[in-house]
């Protein structure tokens, strides 16, 4: 067994909602309401959910971009959210961020060779020969060429730009690249591009990626492991193989069955939910899915479920699986609804 | 569709963006036919035309810069680029009604959704305004509104993305048009939510036999709604046909290239196989096939000259040099064997 290079436990972000002139904490938004989960290196695990599920806070927390209100990150056998300032600082060369918009993400003043020098140089490589030679060998690698270093993010396609994201990310020769949305503001046939690379990069560097997105079939194609969030939490969590052809929250068979497939001979049971995503500032009590669920009992209105092995690997948080609530013919019926 | 009615014949349509760069053809030579109660898809990657086509036929491509040019669209049998401002406006939101990728801003904040909704009949149908309001009311229960006559008095912001969407729905439907164009109608919206979008938009055609002519870039959708597709690049047409068609035996090569690099839900891919090179900017590509800087079949004739839309059979068509090809050992084995 492999030691984790991330471990995750309980992590939270409130934030307050206030109101009035005093400015008062009303209540609060809990985008981020208890998760916890293991990366492995080298693998890539998916993070997929809607908006709302705290997906890309929970990104954004790993990496203490945003300070998370409760929980424990442990990165490479060091606690970060024990760190200070300065020691966080150089953890994050080893943990680098890919963002959604490879529009907003690059300083349109900047010419690309500016853009890659910057975090070597924030890291301390202080010859400029030796930063400009790596800017031109990385440019290279995501498939540009060195001559690119002196022009501007303007001049480039969004997919390009995507590639000068990447590399910004691999300036500094990190372990886990947290890639947030990456190819959802690409063109269908630039997508599969910029995945391509991704995979070919995580093969030559041995990198562990969190992949966020809200693209289903992106994500299988992508993760080893795949996450579903709903409204903060966690709700199953498994093997991108067996997830995709044997989820067990009722969620995860509502969502897998909701993505079109583009092939019009294809015939499948639709699970179309009733009802939107609940507000994250007002959640149902009890399971957050309650209120949409098709499945729903007594108990899932007063009770949150927890996340619990079901499998080897495979662990869900629902009622219908826990062992107060679990009538075997719930169980059967759950199981014939995901085919 | 036994009836084959056509609704909109577009044919030879042109629309221009003139900029300070230079005339930026974002519509080069469009033509299809949209047909009763049918649900035709436009697909198409960004900058391909699909959107100024639409907004073409609405009559509402920003000018200056944009302007059509050319063509014409003839919708019960007059051409409505032919129409005075005042004429459009007794067809656009009556006869042709349109919905588009973000509610929120289509919908004006500062109005009730029941003023909102009202707006189209009282303009288009001299109704009273107590008859409108229980038309209103009547249509947001159709598109699955709960508590319709409450939201008649609520405003945009109170309603969520998906409600807002079927706001829009409502609105566009309330004059009962005979075609309904919907620009990525659920691009901003959730998988949950736009299954639910889809499936309406889906019942609402079969139930009021409104032909929709649906833009979207998401082949997924294309494949579960849509009876017939076309597929535009780079401001030209490059592929039409039934859906099934155009899936399993696509004729030109873009259409292939695209179906082959989406992943699929289904299975895990080893490899994706993308197309190589960039989405060109409209106008970018002076001479040849549009395509053919990307094309993996690409021969001689294609940089020099344009191809035609070569028909295939069953109403299926592809502007590709390789299936004039096909064509033409189609009618020589016809000869021969004769």
């Amino acid at each position: 067994m492999k030691e984790p290079l991330l471990k995750v436990e309980g992590l939270k972000k409130h934030f307050p909602v206030r109101k009035g002139a005093l400015g008062r904490v009303k209540g609060h938004v809990k985008a981020v309401d208890g998760v916890s989960f293991e990366v492995l290196p080298g693998e890539t695990l998916g993070i997929v959910g809607e908006s709302g599920c705290g997906k890309s806070t929970t990104g954004r927390l790993l990496m203490r971009l945003l300070e998370p209100s409760g929980g424990k990150v442990t990165f490479d056998g060091r606690e970060l959210t024990a760190l200070g300032g300065d020691e966080m600082r150089k953890v994050r060369r080893d943990i680098q961020m890919v963002f959604q918009d490879p529009y907003a993400s690059l300083n349109p003043r900047h010419t690309i060779g500016k853009i890659l020098e910057e975090p070597l140089l924030v890291h301390g490589m202080k010859d400029p020969k030796e930063r400009k030679r790596k800017v031109r060998e990385f440019l290279e690698i995501v498939g540009l060429s060195g001559y690119h270093s002196s022009r501007y993010p303007h001049q480039f396609s969004g997919g390009q730009r995507q590639r000068i994201g990447i590399a910004r990310a691999l300036m500094t020769n990190p372990k886990l690249i947290i890639a947030d949305e990456p190819v959802s503001a690409l063109d269908v046939s630039i997508q599969s591009q910029v995945l391509n690379l991704m995979q070919d990069l995580q093969r030559e560097f041995g990198l562990t990626y969190i992949f966020i997105s809200h693209d289903l079939s992106v994500v299988r194609h992508i993760s080893d492991r795949v996450a579903v969030m709903y409204l903060g939490r966690i709700v199953e969590i498994a093997e991108s193989d067996r997830l995709y052809e044997m989820p067990l929250h009722p969620y995860t068979q509502a969502l897998l069955s909701a993505v079109p497939v583009p092939d019009p001979g294809f015939v499948r049971e639709q699970i179309v939910l009733e009802g939107d995503i609940p507000s994250p500032a007002d959640p149902p009590p009890g399971c957050p899915f309650h209120s949409r669920c098709p499945f729903r009992m007594d108990i899932c209105k007063s009770k949150v479920p927890l996340l619990t092995e079901q499998e080897t690997g495979h662990s869900v948080a629902c009622h219908l699986y826990t062992e107060e609530a679990r009538g075997d013919d719930n169980k059967k019926l759950v199981t014939e609804g995901s085919l | 569709m036994d009836s084959r009615q056509k609704v909109l014949e577009v044919s030879g349509l042109r629309t221009s963006f003139f900029t300070d760069g230079g005339v930026v053809p974002a519509v080069d030579g469009v033509d299809f036919d949209l047909y009763r109660g049918e649900v035709l898809g436009i697909v198409g990657e960004s900058g391909c035309g699909k959107s100024v086509t639409s907004l073409s036929v609405m009559g509402l491509v920003p000018n200056p810069p944009g302007k059509v040019t050319g063509g014409e669209i003839l919708y019960g049998g007059t051409d409505l680029l032919k129409l005075n401002e005042r004429k459009m406006r007794k067809v656009r939101g009556n006869e042709i009604a349109m919905i588009f990728q973000e509610p929120m801003t289509s919908l004006n904040p500062l109005f009730t959704i029941g003023d909102q909704m009202i707006e189209p009949l009282r303009i288009h149908r001299k109704i009273s305004k107590k008859a409108a309001r229980g038309k209103a009311v009547d249509m947001l229960r159709l598109v699955g509104l709960p508590r319709a006559g409450e939201i008649m008095d609520e405003y945009p912001h109170q309603l969520s993305g998906g409600m807002r969407q079927r706001v829009m729905i409502a609105m566009a439907l309330i004059c009962e048009p005979k075609v309904l164009i919907a620009d990525e109608p659920t691009t901003a919206l959730d998988v949950t939510i736009q299954a639910q979008i889809l499936k309406l938009m889906k019942d609402l055609n079969e139930r009021l036999d409104t032909a929709v002519l649906l833009i979207t870039h998401d082949l997924g959708v294309v494949a579960e709604t849509c009876s017939r597709v076309i597929v535009m690049y780079a401001g030209k047409v490059v592929e039409e046909g039934p859906v099934g068609e155009i899936f399993r035996n696509p004729q030109h090569p873009y259409t292939e290239g695209l179906l082959k690099s989406v992943p699929d839900m289904r299975f895990k891919q080893e490899r994706l196989d993308p197309i190589p090179g960039n989405v060109p900017r409209p106008g970018s590509i002076k001479a040849g096939c549009r395509f053919a800087a990307r094309c993996p079949y690409v021969f001689g004739r294609c940089t020099e000259e344009d191809p035609d839309l070569y028909d295939t059979g069953d109403g299926h068509r592809a502007r590709c040099f390789l299936r004039e090809r096909k064509e033409a050992a189609a009618n020589e084995g016809a000869l021969a064997e004769s």
